[in-house]
């Protein structure tokens, strides 16, 4: 087993995805395939590869710090499932 | 005359020539939808008041004497993964079903000043998550070509309009064969340009190493076309590249005397189609026969490609999608006491199976303990895979390969097992791993009149070597003028 139920659990708690009984059983499975197909990579000796998180050589970008106007906030809020009074509103956080 | 079958650059006579106007082709491409789209089902969105509005629009300014570009007046479907200022934009997901854009994406900005118009937003797998469509939470577009078939993906809605006339030509995205694949299937050319050639401004991510939007088309010619309105730095994508700009249509020459065609011996494998395999050797005697030289390459971390593009592009999927939190924009869910519920159930709601996998895997392959063995052992790689391209490329010009290992299949038949529909994406990935541009372009059919793709792939920023050789294939053919019984 590469990845048992339990674990699944833990990653969807870190992932923030409620699971159904029959995903977890299903994911549980699925990655196992998939996890297992991965291995193929530890065929190549890879210890003096460096690795590429980007294929163009672009290092840090910057701009001028300049001010420039934003969204206006009725605009950003547009799409909001929940406002009030220019905020986001989401559940209560503290008890 | 069918206006609605006619190329881009056709159009772009006949409105020249003051033989057409663009309310008469929006009108005419708007016939066609009505007519084929309930077959097809290509669009989330149609957007038929708007682009007949700019039609006229487009009509009173030319009659004012302003000047007809290449792309005014052209009809045109974005997938809806490409953000549209007023308009909706879902991924075919949930989770953004009711998502309207406040700007537009830096492409849809260059397409508008250069006087498309837009006919609606075209249907993908969810969040570009797939190979066949199937995984929209909306609806299964039809291949055009046989509509028990897949018209591939994720770009599926895309390239099926292509095909079926109900545009005049499209954009995608291709993180890992999203224009390539579906334009193979469809009949259709699809390009990727080289990573950081086309601005991602306003593109939602999926893998944000990889991500770029491309053009499909009814012919070569047309796909250049696009990307002179598309391609260019932007300083909004600081992954956008600062080169410089050819005109691409200036690489459409019909001519490919001496130039050096790689054949890479890791892309003619056992599972292959045979027909698919007989027709890429087919293409290969003909440019041959037009003057270019083959010599025999290897790519020989080819094998490794779909472990490594299924490790970094879940990975950085994980950590893109973790903005679908119900708080800013897109779905909430209903029931939650608290905050955290709130989360586990939006996603939960929100999101459809493939997307939820693959946000499991990526973030099972960032999580402490596994990183190295995975994410970082992905990256290392990534660096091989690159490198066999640039060692290859010192051989050879372009680099010859099928598209995809079969033509359309039905829907249903990759869906029971995740790596069955994964391994199909074999022949397109390294490309995006690599950031090199290739183009797939109709090389023929099977015997079931299923199109067949030709996949050319070139140096980073060299989309006029692909597009010489494309260009010189479709001169010297006659399958990209096929159309499918509708």
């Amino acid at each position: 087993m590469k990845i048992t139920k339990r674990e699944v659990e833990h990653v969807a708690r870190l992932a923030r995805l409620e699971l159904t009984e029959e995903e977890k059983e299903r994911f549980t499975r699925e990655l196992n395939s998939i996890l297992t197909y991965f291995d193929k990579l530890n065929e190549l000796n890879t210890e003096d590869v460096e690795p590429t998180s980007h294929v163009i050589p672009i290092v840090n970008v910057f701009r001028e710090d300049e001010v420039r106007p934003s969204y206006p906030r009725e605009e950003v809020l547009s799409n909001a499932p929940e406002e009030e009074e220019a905020f986001f509103k989401v559940p209560r956080i503290l008890e | 005359m069918e206006l609605f079958r006619l190329t881009i650059h056709e159009l772009h006579e006949l409105l020249k020539k003051g033989e057409a106007t663009a309310t008469e082709i929006v009108g005419s491409v708007f016939e066609r939808i009505e007519a084929v789209e309930g077959k097809i089902q290509a669009y989330v969105t149609i957007t038929k008041e708007e682009a007949l509005a700019r039609a006229a629009g487009v009509d009173a300014a030319i009659k004012k004497g302003k000047g007809i570009r290449p792309l005014t007046g052209i009809p045109l479907a974005i997938k809806d993964v490409i953000c549209t200022l007023g308009v909706r934009t879902t991924c075919s997901s949930l989770i953004l079903e009711n998502h309207v854009p406040i700007y537009d994406a830096t492409v849809i900005h260059k397409l508008r000043e250069e006087g498309a118009i837009f006919l609606g937003k075209a249907n993908m797998d969810e969040f570009a998550m797939g190979s066949s469509t199937e995984n929209s939470a909306f609806m299964k577009t039809k291949n055009p070509w046989d509509l028990g078939r897949v018209p591939g993906g994720s770009s599926g809605g895309s390239a099926a309009a292509v095909a079926a006339d109900m545009c005049a030509g499209s954009f995608g995205s291709d993180t890992g064969g999203s224009v390539r694949q579906p334009a193979a299937l469809c009949g259709v050319v699809g390009l990727k340009p080289t990573y950081g050639r086309v601005s991602r401004y306003g593109l939602v991510a999926f893998a944000s190493s990889l991500d770029q939007i491309g053009p499909i088309t009814k012919d070569v010619t047309d796909c250049a076309i696009l990307m002179n309105a598309v391609a260019g730095y932007d300083p909004m994508d600081s992954t956008s590249a600062m080169v410089t700009l050819p005109d691409f249509t200036r690489a459409l020459l019909p001519d490919v005397k001496g130039l050096r065609l790689g054949i890479p011996a890791e892309y003619f494998i056992e599972g292959m189609d045979p027909e698919v395999e007989a027709a890429i050797w087919e293409a290969i005697r003909l440019l041959e026969h037009l003057g270019a030289n083959t010599e025999k390459i290897s790519l020989p971390h080819t094998d490794y490609a779909i472990a490594t593009y299924y490790l970094v592009a879940t990975a950085e999927a994980s950590s893109n999608l973790a903005r679908y939190d119900g708080v800013k924009y897109g779905y909430r869910t209903k029931r939650s006491m608290d905050m955290l519920e709130m989360y586990q159930r939006t996603r939960r709601e929100g999101f459809g199976a493939e997307v939820k996998r693959r946000i499991m895997l990526g973030t099972y392959a960032l999580s402490a303990g596994y990183y190295e063995a995975y994410y970082l052992k992905a990256q290392k790689v990534r660096t091989l895979i690159r490198h066999d391209f640039e060692e290859a490329f010192k051989h050879c010009d372009v680099i010859i390969t099928p598209t995809s290992p079969t033509a359309a299949f039905r829907f249903g038949e990759k869906t029971e097992d995740p790596l069955t529909m994964y391994l199909s994406d074999i022949f397109t990935i390294s490309v995006n791993l690599a950031g090199i541009p290739a183009i797939s372009i109709p090389c023929g059919f099977t015997k079931g009149g299923l199109p067949i793709g030709l996949q050319i792939l070139g140096k980073p920023f060299n989309e006029e070597a692909i597009l010489r050789v494309a260009y010189t294939y479709e001169q010297n053919t006659e399958w990209h003028k096929r159309k499918p019984n509708l």
